[in-house]
């Protein structure tokens, strides 16, 4: 099974490049500004587009994506609209992966299957669960594999050399090294220590592996690009979107071009990263 | 439901953290780990009998148990059916059940090299009784608590903060005791390698709910000798709140095997089922939150609700998982009281018994009130008395002087 993700590493690492990977909320501020964003996010310079599935209670989330959630649901975004999302941007863009984030129990309570196959139709790529580590297996990683979705796991400063076998058994599409202990939108990691596990991680694996949580500039994302497949950034792009609201929360005529402005700087710095060969 | 009945009630959870569907390990990857060393360190504890034996001491000469079973005279006589005894956790030192499950834990972190404790509180008794492990062991503690329920438990506030323990207002979400334990999840996953977290209930991911259970079950195991040695045998049935349910599944374990029992929990129904409520099983349906799947409140497209209760103790929006697994097997009933029933049999428990309950047990009076004049006058009912209520009394005072202009 070949999917978007695969296609577009295979891509990247011709061109010696590493991928810039953005996090957006689906329907944060609301459906239409979110649909709007996220068409304009690849000519912005993403390779790789996640969505945040919006949840009441994101416990592994700071402040930024927490408010982003809230925006959402207030919105009325619910996990139907939010893969109706999806479907409206791929009827533009067949190429750009997309791929999922969020919590389980909307997934649950949709039903799991009727999801997988809901996601698939609508053009999903692959799917992070954050609170469904390996032990879990059987709750949505196996059923996704067979549906043909990528099941990208995180792995952490906690996941030791014992660990990581059983975190990577399961995984495809990539691996999303989370570099610090902590929630989204904290703290930052040092390169040359987020080096050293990416190549950790690389001897247990042939996967791409890209690093998430705390980059939050051009110089930053170049850093992180030098050693790892990939970089993510979300609750800066996130950051960017909430300073551009109203006072009431609402979009205005300069949100999505306050985001798209940063998704361009900050690709420009993972773009600089020259890839060691592989 | 169609469950296949277990041979035994008291064998769960399985290896993987298992009640039937219910518990399991939905953590993010960070705190898989720790959650892992603490499953190991808690079973090293269990078959460690040194281990036993302090923690003994300390419930006997700290906590001051056994707590005893008193023979409720006024109301059993007041109600004119079944024979009520109280099981009052509510003398154990710091004013509740609580104590027994912190002891417990703060000996795992002891054992653990864990310097630093954190803890989520709604009402404000679980984390008094962490504040006053913290301080007896000479530990950091950090209590996480909706800032809404920091308004309305004040009392607690000021104990925890003289014991020396931080209290951090959650300003999060409702601001009440869910949105507390998501920050109290976010604090550890960022405090790893320092941080015990000390749940306060038979909730959250493995093995938390078994070992809470299993720290407070000598609410039952004393219950059983002392009902022995009161009148020969084993009561006919038994009453206590539920929140997460810790103080229930305490007292229920032990006679889960027991089929001449017949065991109630009761769940807060607020303002009424139909309306705001925080009865998770009557009123929601299984989902996966803050670590394991069990009932929760929620709404169509799978987002959690607030619970809402006169009680900061019950308005969770979830239960334990193994209250979920005996709801579905049909082992344990679950009823309900509304804030209003719990206002009555608070004042009545009061009057007729000396005896203030908080509003959390005062839920499981007020069903009793309602089950006891039903039974016979040989009937045995054991209620757990699961904490005191002087932390409630300037919020009942409030509510009964607005009633009366």
């Amino acid at each position: 099974m070949t999917t978007r993700i695969d296609t577009r590493f295979a891509e990247l690492q011709k061109q010696g490049r590493a991928a810039f990977v953005t996090f957006l909320m689906a329907g944060d501020p609301d459906l239409d500004t979110s649909l709007a964003l996220i068409k304009a996010l690849p000519k912005a310079g993403a390779d790789i587009i996640e969505i945040g599935m919006p949840f009441t209670d994101p416990m592994a989330d700071g402040p930024a994506i927490q408010a982003a959630g809230l925006r959402a649901l207030k919105a009325g975004t619910t996990l139907k609209k939010t893969l109706a999302l999806v479907q409206a941007f791929r009827r533009d863009d067949d190429a750009t992966p997309l791929v999922l984030m969020g919590y389980y129990n909307p997934i649950y309570i949709y039903g799991v299957d009727k999801f997988l196959v809901d996601a698939k139709k609508a053009g999903v790529d692959g799917l992070i669960i954050v609170d469904l580590p390996p032990e879990e297996d059987s709750e949505l990683c196996l059923p996704a594999m067979q549906a043909g979705l990528n099941f990208i796991r995180l792995a952490t400063p906690t996941t030791d050399d014992k660990r990581l076998p059983a975190v990577l058994a399961n995984t495809s599409g990539f691996v999303y090294y989370v570099s610090i202990t902590g929630i989204t939108g904290s703290g930052s990691a040092d390169s040359a220590v987020v080096g050293e596990a990416v190549e950790r991680i690389k001897r247990h694996t042939k996967l791409p592996v890209c690093v998430g949580f705390g980059i939050r500039t051009p110089e930053a994302a170049r850093d992180i690009a030098r050693h790892a497949n990939g970089a993510v950034v979300g609750s800066a792009l996130v950051d960017a979107l909430a300073k551009s609201l109203d006072n009431d929360g609402r979009a205005t005529a300069s949100t999505v071009g306050a985001v798209t402005e940063l998704v361009r700087s900050l690709a420009n710095g993972v773009h600089a990263a020259q890839q060691a060969a592989e | 439901m169609t469950s296949q009945l277990p041979n035994s009630f008291r064998s769960g959870p399985d290896e993987r953290g298992h009640f039937g569907i219910f518990g399991g390990r939905f953590v993010a990857e960070t705190l898989m780990p720790l959650i892992l060393d603490l499953e190991k360190a808690y079973a090293d504890a269990k078959a460690d009998p040194s281990f036993q034996r302090e923690m003994d001491g300390y419930l006997k000469d700290y906590v001051g148990r056994p707590s005893p079973l008193y023979y409720a005279e006024r109301l059993t006589e007041h109600l004119g059916g079944a024979k009520i005894y109280f099981k009052r956790e509510e003398l154990n030192h710091t004013g509740s059940h609580k104590v027994n499950n912190v002891l417990g834990q703060i000996m795992v972190a002891r054992r653990m090299g864990k310097k630093r404790i954190i803890a989520e509180t709604g009402a404000g008794q679980h984390g008094v009784a962490t504040a006053t492990l913290c301080a007896r062991f000479g530990l950091e503690c950090i209590v996480f608590m909706g800032a809404v329920d920091v308004e309305r438990q004040q009392p607690n506030v000021i104990r925890m903060q003289m014991l020396g323990a931080k209290v951090v207002p959650v300003q999060a979400g409702a601001r009440t005791l869910k949105d507390a334990m998501n920050e109290a999840l976010r604090d550890w996953v960022t405090n790893v390698s320092d941080t015990f977290y000390c749940i306060g209930t038979v909730a959250g991911p493995h093995p938390y709910p078994m070992m809470v259970r299993d720290f407070q079950s000598i609410i039952g195991a004393e219950t059983k000798a002392q009902m022995q040695a009161a009148e020969g045998r084993l009561p006919d049935s038994l009453v206590a709140c539920i929140g997460g349910g810790s103080n229930a599944l305490g007292l229920f374990h032990p006679f889960l095997d027991d089929p001449t029992v017949e065991i109630f929990g009761v769940e807060a129904a607020g303002h009424g089922l139909t309306q705001l409520h925080a009865a998770s099983i009557a009123g929601g349906r299984p989902g996966v939150l803050h670590g394991n799947r069990t009932y929760l409140l929620m709404d169509e497209d799978g987002q959690i609700q607030e619970g809402h209760s006169i009680s900061a103790g019950l308005d969770y929006p979830g239960i334990g998982p193994e209250h979920s697994w005996l709801h579905e097997t049909g082992r344990v009933t679950y009823l309900s009281a509304t804030d209003h029933e719990a206002l009555a049999a608070f004042q009545l428990l009061s009057r007729l018994e000396g005896i203030i309950p908080a509003l959390e047990p005062a839920h499981a009076i007020a069903k009793v009130m309602e089950l006891a004049p039903k039974r016979p006058k040989d009937h045995l009912m054991v209620v757990n008395l699961s904490g005191r209520g002087d932390k409630d009394i300037p919020q009942v005072a409030e509510i009964l002087q607005a009633a009366q202009k």
